[in-house]
């Protein structure tokens, strides 16, 4: 893998963790129930919280910062799937998602981890651990609401989504709105 | 000139920023010291990835270093380096002091949901087996909630990561 395939595998993964981690956060403070806010809230801060990490890698090989490459492209730049960039205010739907997500992720973070490089490998062995208590959450749910007719037509409307990254709808653009607003009312090169 | 030993009883001075009864030494953070010409050089290993404590972690031993009169140089090692296994017994008993149940030794393999609903975690309070997972997550990303059957005591479980 040449420097420049690496960083574009960094932000691919990057990419759908912090888009997923927002939409996540949107659950904090009205999910519906206490647990679900907390582990919501949780998973999302940890999303980040790898997104960070694999920024950061990519901006070594790009001569870049994380912060740039989270922040600072447009809309149509980023490469997260159309799984995550959905606002998803149905609870079948947010659980449908958060089960398809964990199933893909953990595939590609198994692949990862046995890549000859120690670096992408470490990081993917590092996030894979964490992703264990949300593939557990997700199982959970999963378990609890398998043959509920209105989760079985949300994952089948969400499945063709998860390897789809070309082209974004409105909905990434209005995220996108959200989460730079802060920085993009700043001038360029402002020590954050 | 300082010293290694002397770093390392320094950095074992500094609080966990989220649970101050253990050390950054004892939390098992601090991978590495090395000196050289007055340089220090911290080889420092997240605990979870989001963890928004790292960064004052960080700040904290680059202060006590120069507290010693070096310069610090803090190195962030996000390799997979960190587990909970590497909490110290000491910090584990101050953990289990303090209410919050250490975390069990890591198994072959990641956790499960099997392994969490087990019985095998000690209410730090009376001690009992008899305890029950609440949720899998808790107030931050390192914790889990869990209830104890025999002194109906809610506590939280360090993870095991």
């Amino acid at each position: 893998m040449s420097e420049q395939e690496r960083a574009e595998l960094l932000l691919e993964i990057a990419d759908d963790e912090l888009i997923l981690g927002w939409r996540d956060s949107e659950w904090t403070g009205i999910a519906p129930f206490l647990e679900e806010d907390v582990a919501f809230s949780s998973i999302a801060q940890n999303e980040i919280g790898h997104a960070r990490a694999l920024y950061e890698l990519a901006a070594r090989d790009l001569g870049t910062t994380a912060d740039e490459l989270a922040f600072d492209r447009k809309p149509d730049e980023y490469r997260c799937s159309q799984l995550v960039e959905l606002r998803l205010p149905g609870w079948e739907h947010t659980i449908a998602r958060h089960y398809l997500y964990e199933k893909a992720d953990a595939a590609r973070l198994e692949r990862l981890k046995a890549a000859d490089d120690p670096e992408l490998a470490g990081l993917a062995g590092k996030i894979d651990r964490e992703e264990t208590y949300h593939r557990m959450h997700a199982q959970m749910w999963f378990d609890r609401l398998q043959s509920e007719p209105r989760f079985e037509a949300a994952l089948d409307e969400l499945r063709p989504l998860v390897d789809l990254r070309d082209g974004h709808g409105e909905e990434l653009t209005e995220l996108w709105e959200q989460m730079t607003e802060v920085r993009r009312s700043q001038p360029a090169g402002t020590k954050w | 000139m300082v010293s290694e030993a002397q770093v390392w009883e320094a950095l074992a001075e500094i609080p966990d920023p989220e649970i101050p009864v253990i050390s950054l030494v004892e939390l098992g953070v601090v991978r590495d010291v090395e000196v050289e010409n007055g340089r220090v050089r911290i080889g420092f290993t997240p605990t979870f990835l989001g963890c928004p404590a790292l960064e004052v972690m960080q700040e904290a031993m680059a202060d006590r270093i120069r507290e010693l009169g070096a310069e610090p140089d803090v190195r962030v090692l996000t390799a997979d380096s960190w587990s909970t296994d590497r909490i110290t017994p000491e910090g584990r008993e101050k953990l289990r002091a303090s209410g919050l149940a250490p975390p069990q030794p890591r198994a072959e393999g990641a956790p499960t949901l099997v392994q969490l609903e087990s019985n095998a975690f000690r209410c730090p309070y009376c001690g009992s087996r008899d305890t029950k997972l609440e949720n899998i997550f808790g107030p931050t990303p390192c914790r889990s909630l869990r209830y104890c059957n025999s002194c109906r005591q809610p506590f939280e479980q360090f993870k095991t990561l």
